[in-house]
């Protein structure tokens, strides 16, 4: 029989101040093969483990149980120390009987019989542990980047510069996301496009990172550090491996395309480059709106490409790539005008978004910088700007707080009074939230220079009169009802994720929280990563950021790929399926259940086989198998029952 | 007061975590059951629930993830499929199938947690002992 030693934990008061632990200790060293048991104040303390290492050695335990706290905080601080005693550290296991039960409950009585159940139940599990050793698979040293917008192009540098491969994937025809849209940032107004451009330009240049533009994941399989993913290319109809990126094809095309990154400003041909400073700076054809396409004629840019890189019969492809790790960095949307329907639902011609004002100011924009209404070009001369549109509204809209926002429209009003000295800003606010470096001074400085005049209230209604447009607010200050007459009003509508990402998190089975933003596996201690190992979060699609935080949370990303990528191989948890070749009669159930492709046929011995490195534990394959020759390592159905006996208090 | 004993089969990345935010948040629930920690709800057999039965538990709780949550993409709709046959089962045995319970509990959901415990012992309190025949019948 198996020599067992129990320890039970105090946790300070917090177990023993409802759980009687020496009673815990004296009970459960009655079982039979439990041959040490004793409590102990702070079991994960260095003492504590060095407790538990010196009665391995002298007690010659087979198996040990540290009746603790949640084995989520310290299975494998506890495990590692059986490991330096020399006991397999897959014999040893933790009881929760703090978490899950002398912080639940009060009765004394009650809760350490409860508690002496719970160590009872383990020590039956640990009686027929068996000795495990960790799956060792090799790592894939090659990263798969998923968004080319700055949090994606900081995350494929960071891995790039490392000296590792890194494919970046961007469904845009170019990289740059939102940060390319911007006019200048705060708190520094420093112009975007001359912060963004170079950091464009190097992963264009650098010879470790694949850009594949104008491309989706389409489908990923494997495990951290293998896996597979297929990549479709959209067919851009041009031959970029040829184009020289002259532009003339795109200067005679005669069809006129609003233009999504002007926010329909501006117009561009059905071949174009989205923006001058695109990367790559190769022209692709919408095909909704190619002439050639709809009526077989035209064929203009064809007969002006001198070097033949047009190209109408190319077709979409996919590549199949093999990666070790994935950083997801989908990006966000903002929320449409359409669904702000107090606010005119987008109909209203001169209520446009925070972006669109963005493309007013920026030099390179549809104006050149000038500040011009979309209904008559006018200039305008009162301004109201309306902050959490859509945002902190959980009747009507999202919960929660867009966090850019405040910091974004200060901005536009600062800028529009640089631009139009004569003009009228007014801010319509719930609170303004100044947390960053710079930013409280940024927002003072606005609010006591620039003649910005700020109103705490919600707009109730936006609508048209006339050449007017007409909001009707309240501010909470004065107590007032407010109506202003604007010539423009620019709504900072909400940080939502992007339609994309709901897709990509089925494709990639990782996790989104409420809102649609990637979760992460812990809210403090991991916020760079997915509950599913070998992926990473970084920028907006977690959840609302700005610049200097998306490029720090890219980095850590990074740094967590990196060290992914130094380890020689990688381990894994040993607790898999296994079958019993025996018992097995084939009936193949197994296969047809696993999620990961981890069950196969084996036709000569007739009999389901496991692949070890596949498969993710999850015991699927156990609960179908009907002859009980698949089990679980260290799960077994025996074990199961046995645990369930225990904790009943029988035998 | 009659005390029922309950079995609680909880999958480690939802229902065993909401059960952890529970002791985390100090919310206190009836001491009746016992957690049985598995990877995920698609481990929980049948057999061991009738065991439970045979071996004297007056409830079983089976707490998985919310649909479409489990790590392990679809367990949770089997465990969905092997309950639902299950209780039918526990019908022919005699065994009132109330006493399973099943519950999809997130790793933010200590709260509910909490809750379910205390309903469901009260509901086995109200339904009171098992007969020793049936629990015969599970064996
Ligand atoms: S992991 Fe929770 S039900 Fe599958």
């Amino acid at each position: 029989m198996k020599r067992i030693g129990v320890f039970v934990c105090h946790c300070g008061i917090n177990i023993a101040s409802t759980v009687d632990v020496q009673k815990v200790a004296e009970e459960v060293g009655k079982m039979p093969g439990v041959v040490f048991a004793t409590d102990y104040i702070y079991m994960c303390s260095d003492p504590g483990q060095a407790l538990v290492r010196e009665k391995i050695r002298e007690e010659n335990l087979d198996a040990v149980i540290v009746a603790a706290c949640s084995p989520n905080l310290h299975e494998s601080t506890f495990r590692t120390a059986a490991g330096e005693a020399g006991l397999n550290p897959w014999q040893l296991e933790i009881a929760n009987i703090r978490e899950q039960c002398s912080w639940v409950h009060s009765d004394r009585e009650k809760a350490t019989e409860k508690a002496i159940r719970i160590v009872k139940a383990m020590v039956e599990k640990t009686r027929l542990n068996e000795s495990l050793d960790p799956i060792s698979v090799p790592i894939t040293r090659k990263a798969l980047v998923i968004g080319g917008g700055i949090a994606g192009i900081q995350a494929a540098l960071d891995i790039a510069d490392a000296g590792y491969e890194v494919i970046l994937v961007e469904k845009e025809p170019s990289i740059g996301g939102h940060m390319a849209q911007l006019s200048e940032t705060f708190p520094t107004l420093d112009c975007s496009q001359c912060i963004l451009t170079p950091k464009m330009v190097a992963v264009g240049k650098h010879g470790n990172i694949e850009l594949m533009t104008y491309s989706t994941v389409e489908e990923i399989s494997g495990y951290v550090g293998n896996f597979t993913v297929k990549i479709r290319r959209k067919a851009a109809y041009v031959d970029w491996s040829i184009c020289t990126g002259c532009g003339q094809c795109t200067e005679v095309c005669p069809a006129k395309v609003p233009s999504s990154f002007d926010r329909n400003f501006s117009t561009h041909g059905a071949v174009y480059v989205p923006f001058p400073q695109a990367v790559p700076n190769k022209p692709v054809i919408d095909r909704e709106h190619c002439i050639h396409f709809k009526t077989g004629k035209c064929g203009l840019c064809e007969k002006t490409c001198e070097i033949g890189a047009i190209r109408f019969d190319q077709e979409d492809q996919v590549f199949r790539r093999e990666v070790g790790a994935v950083v997801v960095a989908a990006g966000y949307d903002t929320l449409p005008l359409s669904e702000l329907k107090e606010y005119g639902a987008g109909r209203v011609p001169d209520v446009i978004d925070g972006l669109a004002f963005e493309r007013l100011l920026s030099a390179s924009g549809p104006t050149n910088g000038e500040i011009r209404r979309p209904s008559d070009g006018k200039v305008p001369k009162e301004v109201v700007f309306v902050q959490c549109a859509g945002s902190r509204d959980p009747e009507r809209h999202k919960p929660y707080c867009s966090k850019i926002c405040c910091m974004y429209t200060t901005k536009h009003a600062l800028l529009y009074r640089h631009r139009v000295h004569d003009g009228q800003p007014y801010i319509f606010y719930i609170d303004i939230r100044t947390g960053g470096k710079g930013y409280e001074e940024f927002y003072h400085r606005a609010e006591e220079d620039e003649g910005i005049i700020y109103l705490r209230g919600k707009v109730a209604k936006i609508f048209r009169d006339g050449a007017e447009t007409v909001v009707w607010g309240t501010d909470t200050l004065t107590g007032k009802n407010v109506e202003i007459r604007a010539d423009l009003v620019v709504l900072a509508t909400a940080v939502i994720p992007r339609k994309s990402t709901a897709r990509l998190v089925r494709k990639l089975h990782i996790q989104a929280g409420p809102n649609g933003f990637l979760a992460e596996a812990h809210p403090k201690l991991r916020p760079v990563e997915s509950i599913n190992s070998g992926f990473y979060l970084a920028g907006a699609a977690q959840g609302p950021k700005d610049i200097p935080e998306s490029v720090a949370q890219a980095g850590g990303a990074a740094c967590k790929v990196i060290s992914l990528f130094s380890r020689n191989r990688l381990e894994q948890d040993p607790a898999v399926a296994w079958v019993d070749e025996d018992l097995c009669g084939g009936c193949r159930i197994c296969i047809s259940v696993c999620p990961y492709d981890a069950r196969k046929f084996d036709e000569e011995k007739g009999i389901a086989v496991v692949n070890e490195a596949l498969c993710e534990g999850c015991g699927s394959c156990v609960a179908a198998c009907a002859c009980g020759a698949t089990q679980q390592k260290n799960l077994t159905d025996v074990q199961i029952k046995n645990m369930i006996t225990a904790s009943l208090g029988g035998k | 007061m009659f005390e029922p004993r309950i079995i609680c089969f909880l999958c480690t990345w939802c229902a065993g975590a909401g059960a952890d935010l529970a002791g985390t948040s100090r919310l206190e629930y009836t001491p009746n059951g016992v957690n049985i920690r598995f990877m995920c709800s698609g481990r929980i057999d049948p057999e061991h629930v009738l065991w439970a039965f045979g071996k004297g538990a007056d409830g079983v709780l089976i707490g998985g993830c919310h649909p479409g949550d489990c790590h392990y993409m679809d367990g949770n709709y089997k465990t969905m499929a092997r309950v639902a046959l299950l209780s039918r089962l526990l019908d022919d045995f005699g065994i009132n199938r109330a006493r399973l319970r099943l519950e999809w509990i997130s790793a933010a959901e200590g709260a509910k947690f909490a809750s379910v415990m205390n309903d469901f012992t009260e509901k086995l309190r109200s339904l009171g002992p098992m007969k020793p025949a049936t629990r015969e019948m599970a064996r």
